[in-house]
């Protein structure tokens, strides 16, 4: 055995690349002349000190489970579906074409048929590239970047050109019926007494995203589908000799990918917008790939992740807002995260590996 | 539709064409060597904005385009680290490099010059100037011909020419050195290459400093040629419809060119014109803007000619199994 014990791999590994990214963060700020104490003591106040903040913060991370779960769902099956954002957006059009068009009595009903409307619109545009993945070979990284491009494409035509309203000047669609308005947690939560959540977009489909959670891990790793996913991910030829068949699996696997991409749409368009808009999604498709590698692929992991991105997130808009940094050092942070915990993982886990087996044969 | 547009539309396919072609010859070096990069969009922005603030901070765009290409270079040294000494996955450290870019290029920006994360218009000194080619003026009023040579093929910066003196080079370094051979196999078979006792980790650090290099000039053509100043998000995509480019052309330096041409013509007629009526039938702004795309996707679906990428792309050479 020479092999690092799980826990450290599944706790030590990402805790000390996160470390590594806050530290590096940290240098950016002081190089640009703030002080990352200050700064940071700014993020916590403006995101969970407050139960506004936190109504925001819980609005993000809504939308990073989905594109979170997302991403990992395709990980599992060795598949890196860099696409969410496309996938997200075209999950909005269904969302908004349930909501505009079908006259909704409650909005739970209403949320059931956006549900099924952004889940089948996202797991359509991940359609083509999963097919032409599993039939063809086409990379599906390449593929799934070209359709992310080819739906702002399309959203843009038809925003403009057909669910526009006459005579509105933005490329939007006109408000979504008041029934389908989804209660937010200053519905919910707040009493006359004590006002709660005041103003802040996070509603009830943080719920469904907790329960996406549930649903995914029960998918990947207590039913038959999730076995020959991970079967697949883990090895092709054993998975073709076990009897799986790899052009079904992929294809489903990255239909379940589009499909929770898709879902965030909920969240952003009717939840808080209410309307679907040009740019309702904001790059969280591509945040979903830093919280995918953060969780290490687990849906607990991915919660976790989301919940301090969306802390990061709101963070930074408070930042933004109060001092001289802009909001983009969120995405810096993102990129620390993706370089750490993706691509220089091993830089983090060979010398780690090393020092447990020192520690072990000097146990012996 | 008379000459004059035809040639307006054809010059401005040049122009947009060339930071393209230029990140289009960049990931063709990385991919022939077997390193998959999806990084040229943030490599590009990176440049764009250094190559900016520093032209307009000493005036010079020549230490704008050397500081472009320093810091496309630290981008690909990155690269280079994660997906060849640490093994790690291409893909993913090409993402986190786009992003790196698009965070730290604002970043910066607001703090050298607080203008909202671009940088101040350059004037004069500070940008790649159009160059007249001689005989230019005296040429102009010949029919057909002169026009073209006034239009077309005159009056473009110093870095269009380089970018398309790029193409034959490439392919003369490619196919008729021994660094190309070689650079060639270690993206086929870098076991082979290693037989042979070359180093694969060096050529592959080579080829990812090459790439490093055409990015920063393509970034730098982005900022101080094209356009006047670095602007948040810049390259808009460019780097991605390079990598489409780059399978379009099946990873060949000539047919990088005439895609890169075909792309940047799509771009320029875009750019020209909203809606297009062919006959009766209206093909609207957003059709054209996501051809590209679609086209690529096409050719990778292998039904018009499979594009088929260098057999050990994207894998991390290991020495021993």
């Amino acid at each position: 055995m020479d092999r690092m014990p799980a826990w450290a791999d599944a706790v030590l590994v990402p805790l000390i690349s996160l470390l590594l990214a806050a530290f590096l963060s940290a240098l950016v700020i002081i190089a640009i002349g703030e002080n990352p104490i200050d700064a940071f003591k700014l993020m916590v106040d403006g995101a969970l000190m407050r139960s506004s903040g936190w109504g925001y913060t819980l609005y993000y991370a809504t939308n990073f489970i989905f594109t979170g779960l997302a991403v990992a769902v395709a990980f599992h099956a060795r598949m890196f579906n860099i696409g969410g954002e496309g996938q997200a957006m075209i999950g909005g059009l269904g969302v908004a074409l349930v909501c505009l068009y079908i006259p909704w009595p409650h909005w739970s009903l209403a949320l059931l048929g956006s549900c099924l409307g952004a889940a089948i619109f996202g797991a359509a545009w991940a359609l083509i590239p999963a097919y032409l993945q599993a039939r063809r070979g086409s990379h599906i990284v390449i593929t799934t970047i070209m359709f992310n491009f080819i739906a702002a494409a399309f959203l843009n035509y038809v925003l403009v050109n057909l669910l526009r309203p006459v005579g509105a000047m933005d490329p939007a669609t006109a408000k979504f019926p008041e029934a389908t308005h989804l209660p937010t947690f200053q519905d919910m939560f707040s009493t006359a007494a004590s006002p709660m959540f005041r103003g802040a977009p996070a509603n009830v489909t943080f719920f469904l995203a907790l329960l996406a959670c549930l649903l995914v891990w029960l998918l990947i790793w207590r039913t038959r589908l999730g076995y020959e996913i991970r079967a697949l991910g883990h090895s092709e030829p054993a998975a073709r000799y076990a009897g799986i068949n790899p052009v079904r699996t992929v294809i489903i696997a990255m239909l379940i990918s589009g499909g929770l991409a898709g879902l965030m749409s909920v969240n952003t368009t009717q939840g808080e917008a209410e309307r679907l808009i040009l740019n309702s999604i904001e790059g969280a498709g591509f945040i979903g790939i830093a919280v995918a590698l953060m969780g290490r692929n687990h849906p607990l992991g991915v919660l976790l992740a989301a919940m301090l991105f969306g802390f990061l997130y709101q963070g930074g808009a408070e930042l933004a807002l109060w001092t001289n940094i802009p909001r983009e050092l969120i995405v810096v942070i993102q990129a620390l995260v993706i370089l750490f915990t993706g691509a220089l993982d091993n830089m983090v886990r060979i010398p780690l590996e090393r020092i447990f087996l020192a520690f072990r044969r000097g146990n012996s | 539709m008379d000459l004059m547009t035809i040639l307006q539309v054809l010059d401005s396919t040049v122009r947009l064409a060339t930071p393209l072609l230029l990140a289009c010859l960049a990931g063709l070096f990385s991919e022939r060597a077997g390193i998959f990069d999806i990084g040229l969009e943030g490599k590009m922005l990176a440049a764009a904005f250094f190559s900016a603030a520093v032209a307009s901070l000493t005036g010079s765009v020549w230490m704008g385009l050397l500081a472009g290409m320093a810091a496309s270079l630290v981008l690909s040294g990155i690269h280079g680290l994660a997906s060849i000494t640490f093994r790690g996955n291409q893909l993913i450290s090409g993402v986190a490099i786009n992003f790196l870019a698009a965070g730290m290029t604002v970043l910066v920006a607001q703090d050298w010059f607080s203008q909202g994360g671009r940088t101040p218009s350059l004037m004069g000194g500070g940008r790649f100037e159009g160059i007249t080619l001689p005989l230019a003026e005296t040429l102009r009023d010949v029919p057909v011909l002169g026009p073209i040579y006034y239009e077309l093929i005159s009056g473009h910066s110093i870095l269009v020419y380089v970018a398309f003196l790029t193409v034959p080079l490439s392919w003369w370094i490619l196919f008729r050195t021994r660094f190309g051979l070689r650079l060639r196999a270690v993206g086929e078979n870098p076991a082979a290459v290693d037989t042979a006792g070359v180093s694969v980790i060096g050529l592959r650090f080579a080829a990812v400093a090459i790439c490093g290099v055409l990015c920063g000039i393509a970034g730098a053509y982005l900022a101080t040629g094209l356009q006047a100043g670095f602007v948040k998000d810049m390259t808009a995509g460019r780097g991605y419809i390079a990598l489409a480019a780059l399978i379009f052309a099946k990873w060949r330096p000539w047919y990088a060119l005439y895609s890169c041409l075909l792309f940047g013509l799509l771009q320029a007629v875009a750019l020209r014109y909203q809606n297009i009526e062919l006959g009766g039938l209206v093909i609207p702004v957003q059709f054209m803007d996501a051809l590209p795309y679609i086209l690529t996707v096409v050719i990778l679906a292998g039904f018009v000619g499979k594009a088929i990428p260098p057999r050990a792309g994207g894998e991390p050479y290991v020495k021993e199994r």
